[in-house]
C-alpha cells in the first residue's frame, strides 16, 4: 500500500482506554476530520469522544437525526474531501445498508465501526455478540464488496480503525471496523507511537472517477469544489459519472470492477495471524473477542500437550480463503467458535472440505475458553 | 437569452427526461436564469438531488458538482458535505415525495438546524417516475394509481411544516408564475441558512390524466387559477379559498 507516515497527534506513549475510545483515536491519527452519528449502545463512547476530539483539532462532528442520515452525511462529505466515519450497532447497522451499498457502488471512501451487540432486532443492547458478520458483506441490495476487519483488542481497535481508514481511501469502498460489545466497552493499556502509517486517495487531474485502465481497478477521486463538475449518481453510471439505466454493457462492467477491485486485491487487503500452527493437529478459526478466548484455550491445551493451534482472522471481508484452504493439508479438524449461530463456519465450509465443528453461542456472553477447551479435547 | 444559459448544461447532454407538459424543465430554466442573473461560478456549486423526475433536474444536466443520491436522502447527503465544505453552495432540488414523505424526517431535521442548504422542493404532488401513486402532497379527493376513489386524507402543507421546523426562507411558487420564482430562487442563493421553495409543477401524464386535466395547457390554467398571493386571499370566502393555493414568501 502506497502510505506515508505522519506524526500522530496523540502524544506517544502508553494508556488506559475503551476499546470505543481507543477507535475514535484510530480515526483521528488516520486523518478522519468528519464524523456524523447516533446514539445507540455499545458504541455510543466512540461518537461522544469523536465530538470533542474533532472540536479541539477544527473537524466537523455532528448528531444526525438516525442512522440512515449519519452514514449519508458521511458519504456527503468524503465527496466534500474529507475522511469520514461512523460508528453504530446492530439495528443503527441495519439502517445503513441502503446508502453502504450507494458507498460501495459509487466508490465513496468511508470508515464504519459496528459494536456488534446481541441481536436479532433490539435483543440484548448491553450483551455481546457478533451476528453482524454476514450482514457486513451482504447488507444491501446487490453485487458489491466491501473490507471488514475485526479486532481482539483496545490496541486494535486502535491499530485496525487506522487500517480501515487507509484501505477505505486505497481502495475507495467502505470500510468496516467489526468490533464487538466485548471488546468496545474493555479497557486496557494500549501503547500509541509516534508516527502513523496513512493512505491517502489518489487523484489525477482529468481522470475518469469512476473507471480506470489502470490495473488495480481503482480510479482516482477527485472531490467537490476542485472544478471537477463532478456527476456522482447510485444509478449505473459509466466512467464519466453518466446514468446509463438501461445500457447491459455499462451494468456488467462496473458492478465486475467493483468487486474485481477488492477481490484481485485480496492478498494485499487480507491479514489473518497464526498460534501455534506449525505442528497442530486441530486448528481453531476465530475473530474478534472469541479469538481471545480461543488463543487462551489453545495455550492452556498446549501446556497439556495437545497440538491445537489458532487462526485468527484479523480481516473478515474479503474473506481469506487462502489461509483456510491452506489448512487442508495441515489439520485433521477445524473448529470455528462464534458468537453466532455459525455464521464465518459457512464460509469456512466453503474453503475447508475436512472435519469441521461449527461452535455456536448466542446467549449474549462471551464464549469461555473452557467450553472451547472442551470442544478441543473431546473430539480431539 | 436561450443560448445564453447553454454554459450551464453539461456538454453531452442533449434532451431533458421530462414528458411533454411536465413543469420540471420551466424550473429548470428558472433555477439557471438565477444562477446567471447573480453571475455565481458553478464550479463552486453543488447539487444534490434524491431520487424521482426532480431529482434529474440537475443531475446529470447541470454543469457543476452534482450528487443524486438515495430516496429520501439528499438532505442528509448535502449537510454532511456543506458542512465539512463551507465554502460551497449547496442547493438540494428533489421532488415532493422524495424530501417530504421518505425524506420527511430529515427536510424537518436540516430545517430545525437553519443550515446552509438552498431546498428547491418540485411539487407535483404525485409519485410521477413510479407511475403515478398517491403522495404526502396529493390534494384530499384526487384520484392517483392507488387511489381510484380519490385520496382520503390531508396533504402536508410544505412550506408551514418548514417554516415551524425553524427555515429561514420559505417561498411557495408555481412554474406559472416564473419570474416570481427566479426572483425567489435569486434570494434563496443569497439566504444564509435553511432556505426552502416549494414550487408547483404540472405532471400531466400521472396526475392530469386521471384528474380530468388530461391536456397540458389543462393544468397549467388550473395552476394559473388556482395560484394567487397571500393579499388576495384575504377577500375570499372559505369556500373559495379551498382549491386556491397561496403562493409568496413566507419568511418570518
Amino acid at each position: 500500500m502506497s502510505s506515508r507516515w505522519t506524526k500522530g497527534l496523540f502524544p506517544k506513549g502508553v494508556y488506559y482506554l475503551s476499546g470505543n475510545e481507543a477507535s475514535a483515536e484510530g480515526a483521528i491519527a488516520a486523518g478522519c476530520r468528519f464524523y456524523a452519528g447516533y446514539p445507540i449502545t455499545p458504541s455510543s463512547e466512540l461518537m461522544e469522544r469523536m465530538s470533542f476530539r474533532l472540536g479541539q483539532i477544527g473537524g466537523v462532528f455532528i448528531q444526525m437525526e438516525d442512522e440512515i442520515a449519519s452514514v449519508s452525511a458521511v458519504i456527503g462529505a468524503s465527496w466534500g474531501g474529507a475522511k469520514a466515519m461512523t460508528a453504530t450497532s446492530g439495528p443503527g447497522f441495519s439502517l445503513m445498508q441502503e446508502s453502504i451499498g450507494y458507498a460501495a457502488f459509487t466508490e465513496t471512501p468511508c470508515v464504519i465501526v459496528d459494536v456488534q451487540r446481541a441481536g436479532p432486532c433490539t435483543g440484548q443492547a448491553t450483551r455481546v455478540g457478533s451476528g453482524d458478520v454476514m450482514q457486513a458483506k451482504w447488507g444491501s441490495q446487490g453485487d458489491y464488496q466491501v473490507i471488514a476487519l475485526a479486532p481482539w483488542s483496545v490496541q486494535e481497535m486502535y491499530e485496525l480503525t487506522i487500517q480501515a481508514f487507509n484501505l477505505s481511501e486505497r481502495y475507495r469502498v467502505p470500510a468496516m471496523v467489526m468490533a464487538d460489545e466485548a471488546v468496545g466497552h474493555l479497557r486496557e493499556n494500549i501503547s500509541i507511537g509516534a508516527r502513523v502509517s496513512i493512505c491517502n486517495r489518489k487523484k489525477q487531474k482529468g481522470g475518469t472517477p469512476f473507471g480506470t485502465a489502470e490495473k488495480d481497478g481503482v480510479p482516482p477521486m477527485p472531490c467537490f469544489g476542485e472544478g471537477a463538475r463532478l456527476l456522482v449518481t447510485g444509478s449505473t453510471h459509466d466512467s464519466f459519472g453518466f446514468r446509463k439505466t438501461d445500457d447491459p454493457e455499462a451494468h456488467a462492467k462496473l458492478v465486475e470492477r467493483i468487486n474485481g477491485k477488492i477481490l484481485k486485491n485480496r492478498s494485499r487487503i487480507v491479514e489473518t495471524e497464526g498460534y501455534f500452527m506449525e505442528d497442530s493437529e486441530i486448528a481453531v478459526i476465530a475473530y474478534g473477542f472469541t479469538a481471545r478466548t480461543s488463543l487462551y484455550a489453545v495455550k492452556r491445551l498446549r501446556k497439556e500437550g495437545v497440538k491445537v493451534g489458532l487462526l485468527r482472522l484479523r480481516t473478515l471481508w474479503p474473506f481469506p480463503e487462502e489461509s483456510v484452504v491452506e489448512l487442508k493439508e495441515r489439520v485433521k479438524k477445524v473448529v470455528v467458535p462464534e458468537m453466532n449461530q455459525g455464521q464465518i463456519a459457512g464460509e469456512v465450509r466453503k474453503f475447508y472440505p475436512g472435519e469441521m465443528i461449527s461452535l455456536r453461542q448466542t446467549d449474549g456472553e462471551i464464549i469461555r475458553p473452557e467450553k472451547i477447551s472442551k470442544v478441543l479435547t473431546s473430539t480431539g | 437569452m436561450v443560448r445564453a444559459l447553454e454554459k450551464y448544461i453539461r456538454p453531452g447532454v442533449k434532451v431533458t427526461p421530462f414528458c411533454p407538459g411536465c413543469g420540471h424543465g420551466i424550473l429548470m430554466n428558472a433555477i439557471l436564469r438565477a444562477i446567471d442573473e447573480l453571475k455565481l461560478d458553478m464550479k463552486k456549486l453543488l447539487f444534490v438531488s434524491g431520487i424521482g423526475c426532480a431529482a434529474w433536474i440537475p443531475s446529470p444536466h447541470f454543469n457543476g458538482d452534482t450528487l443524486h443520491t438515495l430516496h429520501g436522502r439528499a438532505l442528509a447527503f448535502a449537510t454532511g458535505a456543506k458542512l465539512f465544505n463551507p465554502d460551497l453552495r449547496v442547493m438540494v432540488i428533489s421532488g415532493d415525495g422524495d424530501l417530504s414523505s421518505i425524506g420527511g424526517n430529515h427536510l424537518i431535521h436540516a430545517a430545525r438546524r437553519n443550515i446552509d442548504l438552498k431546498v428547491i422542493c418540485a411539487n407535483n404532488m404525485i409519485y410521477g417516475m413510479t407511475g403515478g401513486q398517491v403522495a404526502s402532497t396529493t390534494p384530499k379527493g384526487s384520484r392517483t394509481s392507488t387511489t381510484g376513489e380519490g385520496n382520503p386524507y390531508r396533504p402536508f402543507d410544505l412550506c408551514k411544516l418548514v417554516g415551524a421546523a425553524g427555515a429561514t426562507y420559505v417561498a411557495r411558487y408555481s412554474v406559472t408564475q416564473p419570474l416570481a420564482l427566479i426572483h425567489a430562487v435569486k434570494k434563496s442563493l443569497l439566504h444564509v441558512g435553511f432556505s426552502f421553495i416549494e414550487v408547483l409543477s404540472p405532471c400531466p401524464t400521472q396526475f392530469g390524466r386521471r384528474n380530468r386535466l388530461d391536456r397540458p395547457e389543462d393544468l397549467i390554467r388550473d395552476l394559473v387559477r388556482r395560484c394567487i398571493l397571500e393579499e388576495e386571499a384575504k377577500g375570499l370566502t372559505e369556500e373559495e379559498l379551498a382549491e386556491r393555493i397561496i403562493t409568496g414568501e413566507f419568511s418570518p
